[in-house]
């Protein structure tokens, strides 16, 4: 286990390097001089001379990289342009809100998967798995700020069950909260269960075949105490792992449909960043999304062993 | 006894087998040919305006209604079709290339799979459209750099097929016997490695497309896409956002032809799959 750990944390090391190299390049290779950039047209060139040393972008580009790296690892990702905060702070007022879209969109997408892939399985060939692979199929096809501005059009607007827009009063409570986050999660997760489903679907008409099944029907056991307890628990590791990357798309997805939505998230912070050309924000959104998607994965490896107990590392 | 046929002829009926997967090609199809022809079959000019008549719902003259111009949102569909077709297909062409140049190296040259999969995990740890959009804050917004940028963001995905049908490749005896004459890494790759990785490519290369037509249309419709002026689908539905109240019909045109292009596509990819793989042709 202790190896296992050491060396799949190794591995981490080495792709979050990698990681923030891709993201030092990304921010390097804009045309231009980022500096004047950043500023804009009325810039003098001592501000911008000026914002240049602040930014480290006098320097040849090893010793940035190492001030880069250095600066990372204790926390710092720089001050944003436009807000003049830091960008970890300016991140975390709008965690928050992400973290609920993105946790409440993972269990839709969860809620609806699972037991649909399950039933498609134990169906497997009639006309409701068809039916199920076709609307799976649809659903993964579906651009989710499409979705959500239909929603918005009908739920909300026309027939007023939902706000339109925003993340209520400031005061709000958790229940005007989630009444806000209810449409943007469906938006966001709706189109993201077809891949769950279509996973699970496979992965429990994989296990369903095997002899440990009929073992278990042929002493006598219940239809769904089968499926379920033998064939469902085992069925569930590849199931792990496509939930594990659907979290990280579902916090790709956030920013659109945040900006949908006009949810004050972190999505809608990269989205201003982009097109205000903000870019110690964009940097930082890059770290900390990626290093999340990198910290998920290996969650989702340690898992395993708790879903499995044959698998020792 | 009948006639052997070639693979390519085998992999057609195999394919056409499928009625759901005819269906989509048919779609597809259409949707190209409709896009190729838009300037004959249109109705009316993509930008001809008719402020009289704006933002009317569908009747027979517009089909699918007229927008805030007056324009007909069935042309600018036809239109858009050109725009988001035509970035889906060169991001397939950009990702392919840098993909299989990244996976025959990783796969072939032991020395350097480590390091370029490392790469290849550290760029998939991106969120696609975060990549994207971070790609266009640099670049700037133009529609080569959104095909520069989505070329970038699908390449690991070529790559790890490639890698992992390249390790398969390289241990099978045709590449021993060219490896004993005395080939050089180059032409190993290139002659006898590369023809053997174009099914998995089309198969790749079809969810790519579908992929890649999705995040261009959510990239134009956060306004760091392809710019407002030229139509895209979904530049149309962007445009729109504002009239929704007064003309929910404005954004159907647009998100059906996004919808039925992915599906459409998708099936071919499942289908163009299940037909070349070779555990289930047994089953068959």
């Amino acid at each position: 286990m202790t190896a296992y750990l050491s060396r799949r944390f190794a591995g981490m090391v080495v792709v979050m390097l990698m990681v923030a190299a891709i993201v030092f390049v990304i921010a390097r290779v804009v045309p231009g001089d980022p500096a004047a950039v950043m500023l804009g047209s009325n810039a003098t060139p001592a501000d911008v001379a000026a914002l240049r040393t602040q930014l480290g972008l006098d320097q040849p580009l090893p010793v940035q990289f190492v001030l880069y790296i250095r600066d990372i690892l204790s926390f710092n990702l720089g001050n944003s342009i436009f807000l003049n905060r830091p960008v970890v702070d300016a991140m975390l007022d709008r965690a928050e809100l992400t973290s609920w879209l993105t946790g409440l969109s993972v269990a839709i997408a969860v809620l609806i998967g699972v037991p649909v892939g399950v039933l498609a399985a134990v169906r497997r060939g009639t006309l409701l798995d068809q039916a199920v692979t076709a609307v799976s199929m649809l659903a993964a096809s579906l651009p989710s700020f499409w979705v959500g501005l239909t929603l918005i059009e009908y739920l909300a607007v026309r027939l007023g069950w939902f706000p339109v827009a925003g993340y209520g009063n400031p005061g709000a409570g958790l229940g005007e909260r989630l009444h806000h986050l209810i449409l943007p999660a469906v938006a966001l997760g709706l189109p993201n269960s077809a891949l769950i489903i279509r996973f699970t679907r496979t992965s429990m008409l994989d296990v369903l075949h095997e002899d440990y099944v009929r073992t278990a029907r042929a002493k006598g056991l219940g239809p769904w105490a089968v499926i379920i307890k033998h064939a469902f628990r085992n069925a569930l590791i590849p199931v792990l792992t496509v939930i594990g990357l659907t979290i990280a798309t579902l916090i790709g997805g956030a920013i659109v449909t945040e900006t949908v939505f006009g949810l004050p998230g972190v999505g809608n912070l990269i989205v201003s960043a982009v097109l205000r050309r903000d870019y110690p924000v964009i940097q930082g959104a890059l770290l900390i999304i990626s290093g999340l998607y990198v910290l998920i994965n290996m969650a989702v490896d340690l898992l395993y062993a708790v879903v499995d107990p044959r698998v020792r590392y | 006894m009948t006639k052997p046929r070639s693979p390519g002829a085998l992999l057609i009926a195999r394919l056409l087998r499928r009625r759901i997967v005819v269906a989509s090609l048919a779609v597809i199809a259409l949707i190209v040919g409709a896009a190729i022809l838009a300037p004959w079959v249109a109705p009316y000019g993509p930008t001809k305006m008719d402020i009289v008549h704006r933002l009317k719902p569908p009747v027979s003259l517009h089909w699918f209604g007229t927008d805030d111009f007056g324009r007909d949102v069935l042309t600018r569909t036809l239109y858009g079709a050109r725009v988001s077709l035509s970035v889906g297909l060169m991001v397939v062409v950009l990702a392919s290339l840098l993909g299989t140049a990244l996976g025959l190296f990783a796969g072939y040259i032991r020395k350097l799979d480590a390091a370029l999969m490392r790469f290849t995990d550290a760029l998939m740890a991106f969120p696609d459209i975060l990549l994207a959009i971070a790609l266009l804050a640099g670049l700037g917004p133009s529609l080569f750099n959104v095909v520069l940028a989505l070329g970038i963001v699908y390449t690991p995905r070529v790559a790890r097929v490639v890698r992992g049908a390249t390790l398969v490749l390289r241990e099978l005896q045709f590449v021993e016997a060219a490896e004993a004459l005395g080939a050089s890494d180059a032409r190993i790759m290139l002659v006898h490695l590369l023809p053997n990785l174009v099914s998995p490519l089309i198969v790749q290369g079809t969810f790519i497309f579908a992929y890649a037509i999705l995040t261009e249309a959510a990239l134009s419709f956060l306004g760091a896409g392809v710019p407002p002026t030229t139509p895209t689908w979904g530049n149309m539905i962007a445009g729109s956002q504002q009239y929704m109240n007064q003309a929910d019909w404005l954004i159907m045109a647009p998100g059906l032809a996004i919808v039925l292009t992915v599906l459409s596509l998708q099936i071919v990819g499942d289908g163009l799959r299940d037909a070349l793989d070779p555990k289930l042709q047994r089953l068959m």
